[in-house]
């Protein structure tokens, strides 16, 4: 009976393996009928996209005279990408918002500080860092930075392990702890939803970037916002950055933040 | 062999009914997991890892221990270790197994873990945590294996086998030091950024590993006709011993930095855990009592007078166990997260159906456990003649 049935189970196994054997024989075949591989398909960026080494913005934190003068930038980012509103506080998701300066800035934090900078709320988003430790983490490549700098991410690619929110030292990522569909209260249909068990944040805009669109909220910034590319002379930011002493948001650990804040 | 697992007394029965019992409840409350979201745990944005996680790294620990018995057997040719090498060879199975169900679990889309295989990052620590753990329970269950077959058979283990067993000794080490570097290589995590993390994790596994061992040999020898020895037993006690005292000694290196340095985002996090910060201390008396068991273990395990006693000696190793569990499975991991990088106090505390789903994975572990026990245990008997 052993015996019988192991020889059936080795007659299986041979033919199987010649089953197998001939497989590179038949795509030969197979892919003699086609134009097939070698011919990629190739995608042609749009003309008018706006392309950078390295997008960075500078946030002039003097213009603000209030938390309300950042809520036009808040929504601006929330609307347009889809953002839930939970009740929830453990569960939110939030890609640009307003944090005090001992909290957007801890290891800087003073016990005299002048007033204005004490009372006013900052405004914190991902750093699309030049060295991002949230990139270094992801065991998938489904955060990875791109060739203009910005810090992107694939959410269908995303297994919602959230290495890369222990790994960031800015708190700028969120994790769908639940379908966050039910909670958007006006859908966007031009930005992908997301869905439970992925984590997302702040892209920089890059779908804006796309077809010539400055992120939307430096549109609605009235000016205090200003983007560009970190690499060129010639742009805004490195406009600015001649003539104002900045600061970056911990910058003591070698990430390099592409957002500088002027105080 | 595998026959053996599925014969036994009518108690046998009941423990392995009670276990499916445990994980059906556990896959129910997954299932809901599943359906929900990870928002059904304690986990938060700022607290994005919690008792799963903390849960898979104090396993890896026991995982590794199984070195602890290996390396003195196989090379300094510590005889009496032959007698249990294997139950400590189907501990770290057990283990490991468990450490790969709590990953999966954590994760906020399983049906794409493989990914991890896919789209292969070596940039990434989670990938080599994924390699070498694979990697570990192969090489324990090969080396099982073939190691308990031979021994049934009345002949010599494989020559094949030999290059592995060396093998795994080293990779025992490696499995906990990867594990310490996905959270010792993390800028702005204070808490975690230090490089005693991997020895540290070490001698805690060596304490916690080896005295739940001593715990399973004790019960071995109650319920089956296999003794593992007195020597055997007493040559684990000290390994226990060293390892919990080494395990503290690496704690005061951290405390004594961390205190007379006094860079805040490293002692805040150390300020939360034993002291409460800003009002918050949900964990301080866990923190706490970790310590004290630690210490009175090894007063306990220190005294030959104590440690020889098999009764005191079990105690020892409860209190040795359930006081790195604390200090692994309960502060290591959240204690990295709060405060958070902002320097919010956002606490952690899990919930009921998270504890629940965790209460599964081990009830599968166990079941495993008991399984290879049961037949390794079987075989002893029947190469003994006494079944």
């Amino acid at each position: 009976m052993m015996e019988s049935s192991r020889r059936r189970f080795l007659k299986i196994a041979g033919v199987s393996a010649l089953g197998l054997g001939t497989k590179p024989l038949l795509d030969v075949f197979a892919a003699s009928g086609e134009k097939g591989d070698k011919q990629k398909a190739q995608v042609l960026p749009n003309k008018e996209a706006l392309t950078a080494t390295q997008w960075a913005m500078v946030i002039d934190t003097k213009k603000f005279k209030s938390a309300e003068d950042l809520v036009p930038m808040i929504e601006a980012c929330n609307k347009i990408h889809n953002i839930p509103e939970f009740k929830n506080k453990k569960h939110e998701i939030k890609w640009i918002w307003a944090e005090e300066f001992k909290h957007a800035f801890p290891t800087r934090n003073m016990r005299f500080l002048p007033e204005r900078i004490e009372q006013l709320p900052f405004l914190v988003l991902c750093n699309h860092c030049e060295n991002p430790p949230c990139v270094r983490v992801c065991p998938t490549q489904a955060t990875f930075k791109r060739e203009d700098g910005i810090v992107h991410m694939d959410y269908h690619r995303c297994i919602g392990c959230r290495f890369c929110m222990a790994a960031c030292p800015y708190g700028s990522r969120s994790f769908n702890f639940r379908d966050p569909r039910p909670f958007i209260m006006k859908r966007n249909p031009e930005f992908p939803t997301r869905m439970k068990g992925v984590v997302e944040k702040c892209n920089f805009c890059a779908e804006r970037l796309a077809v010539g669109k400055m992120p939307n909220c430096v549109e609605a910034a009235n000016g205090a916002l200003t983007f560009g590319d970190l690499e060129d002379p010639g742009s805004g930011v490195r406009e600015l950055l001649r003539s104002n002493y900045m600061i970056r948001r911990k910058q003591g650990l070698g990430t390099r933040p592409a957002v500088y804040y002027i105080v | 062999m595998l026959e053996k697992a599925l014969t036994g007394s009518k108690k046998y029965y009941g423990w392995i009914t009670l276990l499916l019992a445990v994980i059906a409840v556990g896959f129910a409350f997954y299932l809901g997991q599943l359906s929900f979201g990870l928002g059904i745990t304690g986990m938060s944005r700022d607290v994005t890892w919690g008792f799963y996680i903390a849960q898979f790294t104090f396993l890896v620990g026991v995982a590794a221990s199984a070195v602890m018995l290996v390396l003195p057997y196989y090379l300094h040719n510590y005889k009496a270790f032959g007698k249990i090498t294997i139950l400590g060879e189907f501990l770290a199975v057990a283990s490991v197994v468990m450490c790969a169900l709590f990953i999966f679990i954590d994760l906020g889309q399983p049906a794409r873990v493989l990914n991890v295989l896919l789209y292969p990052s070596p940039n990434s620590i989670l990938f080599w945590d994924m390699i070498v753990l694979n990697g570990y329970l192969i090489l324990n269950i090969v080396i099982g294996w073939k190691v308990l077959e031979a021994e049934r058979n009345g002949v010599a283990p494989p020559g094949w086998l030999k290059p592995l067993i060396y093998l795994s000794i080293p990779w025992a080490v490696s499995i906990h030091t990867v594990t310490a570097f996905l959270y010792s290589g993390l800028p702005g995590r204070g808490f975690w950024m230090t490089a005693i993390l991997a020895p540290r994790f070490l001698a805690s596994a060596f304490a916690s590993g080896p005295a739940f061992l001593i715990l399973l040999c004790l019960l071995v020898r109650k319920v089956t006709k296999f003794d593992p020895g007195r020597e055997q037993i007493q040559s684990l006690a000290k390994i226990v011993t060293y390892g919990i005292i080494i395990n503290l000694f690496f704690f005061l290196c951290e405390i004594f930095v961390v205190y007379y340095s006094g860079i805040p985002e490293h002692l805040d996090h150390f300020n939360y855990l034993y002291f409460g910060l800003d009002g918050h201390g949900a964990l301080v008396p866990w923190m706490r009592a970790s310590i004290i068991l630690m210490v009175v273990g090894i007063i306990l395990l220190v005294n030959p007078v104590t440690r020889r006693n098999e009764g005191i000696l079990a105690v020892a190793c409860i209190v040795v166990f359930v006081g790195t569990w604390i200090d692994k499975g309960l502060g290591m991991i959240s204690g990295g997260f709060v405060p958070s990088p902002l320097h919010h106090v956002n606490e952690y505390v899990p919930t009921l159906p998270e504890i629940i789903i965790a209460a599964g994975v081990w009830a599968i572990g166990f079941l495993v456990l008991t399984a290879l026990f049961k037949i390794a245990v079987s075989i002893k008997e029947e190469v003994a003649g006494v079944a």
